[in-house]
């Protein structure tokens, strides 16, 4: 009995083995649509560039049928960046401004909004499968599916998705969905569109990561470098430039690993094929089995 | 054999003055349960966007699945090994883990921001997801749970089935019913006690892999990639502690004699298994090296002290003293501290180190995410108090059966 335990224990082993090796050399997890690197499209935020006039909040609040105030105001409003906003239910995107240039008195306004990572942890971590990663790299949420158990926003790493609290029926899990329903139909996203000044430059992730490479080259005293968003996380569809290390603008430091994988190596190994709960049924099985019979020797001697 | 234990419905008195104090609270959280319907979660919660979980997850979920445990590790004891003088503890904790089930499925339902969507997830399925995998288990395992109550209802009610009235005309069928679930159950009862465990194992293990995916939220004292195997661990070191945490609790409450001589074996089997957790639990933070966090004084190395030194440590030395675990104090005070143990390494796990990046204020319970806990345990244990007065539950001594000392003559004890 114990040798037949023991192969099967090897037998299982070597099969989830051969079964996560096969799932890291297809890469068809659930929700990720297949796509070539050529699809994959992204934004360039360059922080030396944004001046911090929030055309980009009003562009979005007016792409997604948010409430609004007109446009004008947000340019003439600069006592919101006394705090630090986070997107929330009423926008999805925001700019903040830091005043921490060692060098210069201007200030530094980034933008911030869902970052559309190449490999998503709430899409991973989402009890019922309702986000879905497009060839294009666009992250969305499908509000038919989702039950607001709000593990989207624990797992996060850019703390992105906002709930709907203050709605008893139909809560909305809200956060940017790179304008999906524009870029179908050939458009740019809405805060790309309105910006002024380029600060946002949408195109392949592949040449926008070159773009960023060229211009740090070519002025190396403007920019660090680094570029936010290549590596981190196992790459975003949204990357940043900065003249500044980027923790003193409040980004989030992470490692390059992908932010689901160890939890989803964890759910794998235990799952595959259902092999080790079968195993440990097995044994249980076995164990009761044994027992069993033992106690029935001992009842009779 | 001392005396022939079998179990018995209770025929105490349902209202006591505790009794009532358990009403008032649970109708108290009924309240802020009707404000949650009505208005959502942002008006009972002190949720935000930053904290989205809160005790009703850490507390109500977390701690629940964990101290529901000694269901899965009696009947491990009981009918997989097989250990048949432990059958007395089997019931008792085969009923709170039923309770404890569903009141942690209610609880994950008054959570959600969808409740009436908590079947989606056996529809859409993401495997991927350990929230899934939790989800799954937990229905099943609920499942699972009544089956195996079920032989105690039949036990009860065949061949006693009276209803009242109009309903009279339902007793032959419900007596049937009855009847025939015996009989199917009785050949099939250890496919369903196996599953349970299982089922078990993978739930309460994958609870943990839950706050692995917020590697970057979470302190390192607590966020490791074994927290699945700690949880389970942790877990089964905490079945037991709670079979006798409970028994002691009921049978004061139920002025009934404690089993004194069965609890005190079943804790010598406590020690070992806490043995276990603590050395993974140490053996984790020596390999990653986080025991650096404990040399300065914050809330989190404080909050991780108490949780390892009395709720780890100190009941370890308990259990493994005989003088400790032969008093009814000794077992008492010892299960009280690793039961404290597990329950604040949960709230630790998902509360206390959970540090989001953008957080202007640290989270606390509001007034009516307490009052709805604290119902629903009031309520939880006023429906124990009323299993066991209507099912064959706790293990009373039968006098009837006493004078069977045929068996001990052939036994050969004179």
């Amino acid at each position: 009995m114990a040798v037949q335990n023991r192969r099967d224990f090897l037998k299982s082993a070597t099969f989830i083995g051969a079964s996560a090796a096969g799932l890291s050399a297809k890469k068809t997890l659930a929700g990720i649509e297949e796509s070539h690197p050529d699809d994959r499209m992204g934004v360039l935020v360059d922080t030396t560039v944004c001046i911090g006039c929030r055309s980009c909040e009003w562009a979005c609040k007016d792409a997604h049928s948010l409430e609004t105030d007109p446009l004008q105001s947000y340019q003439d409003n600069r006592s919101v960046f006394k705090d630090e906003r986070r997107p929330s239910e009423k926008a999805l995107t925001v700019v903040n401004e830091y005043n921490v240039a060692q060098n210069s008195n201007l200030p530094i306004d980034v933008k911030v909004q869902c970052m559309h990572c190449e490999d998503p942890a709430c899409l991973s971590s989402c009890i019922v499968d309702a986000f879905t990663k497009h060839k294009d790299g666009t992250v969305t949420w499908d509000g038919d599916k989702c039950i607001g158990c709000r593990y989207c926003m624990v797992a996060c790493p850019f703390q992105i998705p906002v709930f709907e609290y203050s709605k008893a029926i139909q809560p909305n899990i809200m956060k940017c969905d790179f304008c999906y329903d524009r870029t179908k139909e050939g458009l740019l996203p809405a805060c790309v569109e309105i910006c002024p000044v380029e600060a946002l430059t949408y195109g392949k992730r592949d040449e926008l990561i070159a773009v960023a490479k060229s211009r740090i080259k070519v002025k190396p005293e403007k920019y660090i470098n680094h570029i936010y968003g290549e590596y981190e996380v196992g790459g975003t569809s949204w990357m940043y430039l900065a003249g500044i290390d980027f923790s003193k603008l409040n980004f989030v430091p992470l490692s390059n690993e992908s932010a689901p994988g160890v939890s989803r190596e964890i759910q794998h190994g235990l799952f595959k094929y259902f092999v080790p709960p079968l195993a440990i049924y097995a044994l249980l099985g076995g164990i009761m089995w044994i027992t069993k019979k033992k106690e029935t020797v001992e009842e009779e001697g | 054999m001392e005396h022939i234990l079998k179990p018995t419905p209770l025929k105490n008195k349902f209202i006591t003055p505790g009794v009532i104090v358990l009403i008032a609270l649970a109708l108290n959280g009924i309240i802020f349960l009707a404000i949650r319907l009505i208005y959502g979660l942002g008006a009972v919660t002190n949720l935000d966007m930053q904290h989205p979980w809160g005790i009703w997850i850490a507390v109500d979920v977390a701690c629940g699945v964990a101290l529901a445990a000694g269901g899965f590790t009696t009947a491990a004891l009981g009918h997989v090994i097989h250990r048949e003088k432990y059958e007395a503890l089997i019931r008792p904790a085969l009923l709170t883990a039923m309770l404890g089930y569903t009141f942690v499925a209610f609880g994950v339902m008054i959570d959600l921001g969808r409740w009436y969507y908590i079947w989606h997830p056996l529809v859409f399925w993401n495997g991927n997801s350990p929230l899934f995998e939790v989800g799954i288990c937990v229905m099943f395992y609920l499942t699972v749970l009544y089956i195996e109550f079920l032989p105690l209802v039949s036990e009860r009610f065949i061949g006693k089935v009276f209803l009242p009235g109009i309903l009279s005309k339902l007793n032959k069928p419900i007596d049937l019913l009855l009847r025939a679930f015996d009989r199917g159950l009785s050949k099939t009862m250890f496919i369903f006690v196996i599953s349970g465990v299982v089922l078990s194992t993978l739930h309460q293990s994958s609870l943990g892999t839950l706050m692995v995916v917020a590697e970057s939220k979470i302190h390192p004292l607590w966020h490791t990639p074994i927290l699945p195997l700690l949880f389970l661990l942790s877990a089964i070191s905490v079945g037991f502690p709670m079979v006798i945490f409970e028994s002691l609790i009921a049978s004061w409450s139920l002025k009934l004699k404690p089993e004194l001589s069965l609890l005190s074996r079943l804790a010598r089997i406590i020690g070992p298994l806490l043995f276990i957790y603590f050395a993974f639990k140490l053996g984790d933070m020596v390999i990653r090296g986080t025991y650096v966090y404990l040399a300065e004084i914050n809330t989190v190395s404080i909050m991780f002290t108490i949780e390892l030194v009395f709720g780890v440590i100190i009941p370890l030395r308990m259990f493994f003293s005989d003088r400790v675990i032969k008093t009814k104090w000794g077992l008492f005070t010892a299960s009280s501290l690793v039961i404290f143990g597990v329950a604040l390494n949960r709230i630790n796990t998902f509360l206390v180190s959970y540090d989001p990046p953008y957080a202007v204020k640290s989270y606390f319970p509001s007034i009516g995410e307490i009052s709805l806990t604290v119902g629903m345990i009031a309520l939880l244990v006023l429906l124990y108090r009323a299993a066991v007065l209507i099912f064959p539950v706790i293990s009373l001594p039968d006098k009837a059966l006493v004078p069977k000392s045929k068996y001990e003559i052939r036994g050969g004890k004179s």
